[in-house]
């Protein structure tokens, strides 16, 4: 390893920590602009109630006390505090029961999405122009224009709703199956557009003209030499297939009513539950952003050609 | 002017000067009428019948969503089975296509002619068409006032990070990466939250649309220029290498002159390709906001808080949930297509 390629990772690194201080400070000084506060809106309590509560939960402190403090928790004992509405629990309790379910969820729609998106993709450039390609590319299309919350209705629609055969409940036995079906379409359509174009891209190099001219084999040259090469850019689209299924995840749990943490982060938005809502939003963005610079460290360590800068 | 005869005399060749034959002015007149660059990619969109149709799409949704309401005897918010001083009359909820409520029965019966309700009504007995167009309106807005703004903001810094370079340059860049790698819907959610409850918007002329749809726009203004900004950078570092801004620096033009008439300009078609496919990116945010109950505020509908409530009926009410559904896969799918097409027409170089 150069030591280019060192500076290189231990930059992305501390842009990353740095990224998640930016998103925490944000989320908390945004959280507590809220006009009100959290204690009030439905019921109206008295003064000496609420001077209770807010000495509970920390709120009476001056503001910068309360952020450092809340900064303090989270990085030394990974505590985002009690939930205001749900009493008596912590907010990474929650968001751990959450995930629990979300994770099963979404790695599977992550691992399915991935192994057809790249089949489908390599099978499109190998038959490029005919019918084939043209199916997988229409069919493509119209899922990448398809927003998550309509693909998941129309699913429930169709399968559970008109044909029965699966259940319209996320917590019931086979229940999983559709919002996994609806969280990996869009990557999986994304990933084969991703995977032709560099397939085609690959497959127009010299060095496969070459292997041809040796007479290595179709399929060795597909396998061996092509395919290899062409999943370099899709590396990249890892990142960002993770925030889309943390974001679509929200929707697909309240579709299908997945008890998952993007659910209770919708419910915790409806709710005014302002921690939680800190807890969950930070929580979500340091994955996002974790999980974007290991596939951006991966792919340059995966393709040697590419420079650091 | 040269002189083939006396090729070392310093005089002029009076022959040189004399008025150009019939033949000569045949010979430099053009052959065809000039065609300017925004011509030929016309002509090469027109030709491209995807994009062609595309567009016929959009411009028919988006003339009925405005021309529409003008004339439709309903309006988007108005019960049609609550009329003041009567107890509210519940047959006019959740009409079924092409039927009635009761008083309009009988007003058919004594002969009178009642405009259908072509998509039926919703659970408020509201008339449900004229929401989908609503909808579609709000939705088309959005989509359009966020790429414009996301487009100037990012056109503005892009090129003035572009242009001016060094530390300028480093500065602003540091910035567009720290916002690019913020999760852009996560804080999105949180900004609209937040803002949708601490922005007064009474009494203004966007209490109509509500605050959580400023909040929104302010939101696209404050995160998605990014990527506009990356983009229009990178072609002005490679635009301001060329002669004639150089030629124009010489000549006394100030940066702000020189950004406007001679760099935008030159990378216009970048700038039209990528403010195109950035309206159903904000379409997609928009209704992904609305479904979750952060868009625009009730009763005002948009494509997406008309599927997120279809969503409660579904079993006995499909319809209603298949044709916001619908007309948002028809938008975005149109727009994404001819967006392509323009990129085809207007972007030789980046058709790879």
């Amino acid at each position: 390893m150069s030591s280019k390629m060192l500076y290189y990772i231990l930059k992305r690194i501390l842009l990353a920590i740095l990224t998640i201080w930016i998103v925490i400070t944000v989320t908390f000084f945004v959280m507590h602009a809220v006009p009100g506060g959290p204690f009030v809106g439905e019921k109206a309590i008295s003064k000496e109630a609420q001077a209770a509560l807010e000495a509970k939960y920390g709120l009476d402190k001056p503001l910068f006390e309360q952020y450092t403090t809340y900064l303090r928790d989270i990085v030394t004992k990974f505590d985002f505090g009690p939930s205001l509405k749900q009493r008596g629990r912590q907010v990474i309790d929650i968001i751990m029961d959450g995930m629990k379910t979300s994770a099963k969820l979404g790695l599977i729609a992550a691992c399915l999405a991935a192994v057809t998106g790249i089949v489908l993709g390599a099978v499109a450039a190998i038959r490029r122009n005919t019918l084939l390609d043209k199916i997988i590319m229409v069919i493509t299309t119209a899922f990448v224009s398809m927003p998550s919350f309509i693909m998941g209705s129309f699913l429930l629609i169709i399968f559970s709703v008109s044909l029965k055969w699966l259940p319209a409940n996320g917590a019931m036995q086979g229940g999983l199956v559709l919002p996994v079906i609806t969280l990996m379409l869009y990557p999986m359509s994304y990933i084969t557009r991703l995977t032709r174009s560099s397939m085609l891209d690959v497959l127009g190099q010299d060095y496969i003209r070459t292997a041809r001219a040796k007479g290595v084999s179709r399929w060795s040259i597909i396998f061996g030499h092509a395919l290899k090469n062409s999943l370099i850019p899709v590396i990249t689209y890892f990142g960002p297939m993770l925030a889309f299924i943390v974001t679509g995840s929200m929707v697909v749990e309240q579709i299908f009513a997945v008890p998952g943490i993007g659910r209770q982060f919708v419910s915790s938005i409806t709710n005014r539950d302002y921690t939680m809502i800190m807890g969950t939003t930070i929580f979500l963005a340091s994955l996002i952003v974790i999980m974007n610079l290991v596939s951006d460290l991966l792919y340059k360590v995966v393709d040697p050609r590419i420079e650091f800068e | 002017m040269f002189n083939a005869n006396k090729p070392f005399s310093m005089h002029l060749n009076p022959d040189a000067f004399r008025p150009a034959t019939e033949a000569e002015k045949e010979y430099i007149s053009q052959m065809r009428p000039s065609s300017t660059f925004f011509k030929d990619g016309c002509k090469r969109l027109m030709k491209n019948k995807v994009a062609t149709a595309s567009l016929i799409i959009i411009i028919v949704v988006t003339l009925s969503s405005i021309l529409l309401p003008l004339f439709w005897p309903y309006s988007y918010d108005a019960m049609l089975g609550v009329r003041p001083g009567k107890p509210a009359d519940s047959s006019f909820n959740n009409l079924q296509p092409f039927t009635y409520g009761k008083t309009e029965l009988k007003r058919i019966a004594a002969g009178e002619k009642v405009f259908p309700h072509i998509f039926g009504t919703d659970s408020h007995g509201r008339d449900y068409f004229i929401r989908v167009v609503y909808g579609t309106r709000i939705s088309l807005a959005v989509g359009f006032f966020a790429s414009i703004i996301v487009l100037i903001i990012g056109m503005t810094i892009g090129s003035i990070a572009g242009y001016f370079g060094g530390k300028v340059d480093i500065i602003i860049m540091r910035i567009v990466d720290m916002i690019y790698s913020l999760p852009d819907m996560l804080v999105i959610i949180l900004l609209s939250v937040v803002l949708g409850r601490t922005l007064n918007v009474e009494g203004t002329i966007f209490a109509k649309i509500g605050s959580n749809v400023i909040s929104m726009f302010i939101v696209f203004g404050l995160l998605y220029w990014v990527s506009m900004a990356r983009l229009i950078r990178g072609q002005i570092l490679s635009l301001r290498e060329q002669e004639y801004v150089l030629s124009a620096q010489a000549t006394g033009a100030s940066g702000s002159w020189i950004i406007k008439k001679h760099l935008l300009p030159n990378c216009i078609s970048v700038i039209i390709i990528s403010t195109a496919l950035q309206i159903p990116n904000a379409i997609f945010t928009e209704s992904f906001l609305s479904f979750l109950g952060l868009g625009v505020n009730a009763p005002m509908p948009s494509l997406g808080s008309l599927a997120s409530d279809a969503l409660n009926g579904i079993t006995s009410y499909t319809y209603r949930l298949v044709i916001p559904a619908v007309v948002i896969c028809l938008i975005v799918l149109s727009l994404n297509l001819f967006g392509d097409g323009l990129r085809d027409a207007f972007d030789p170089k980046l058709n790879a």
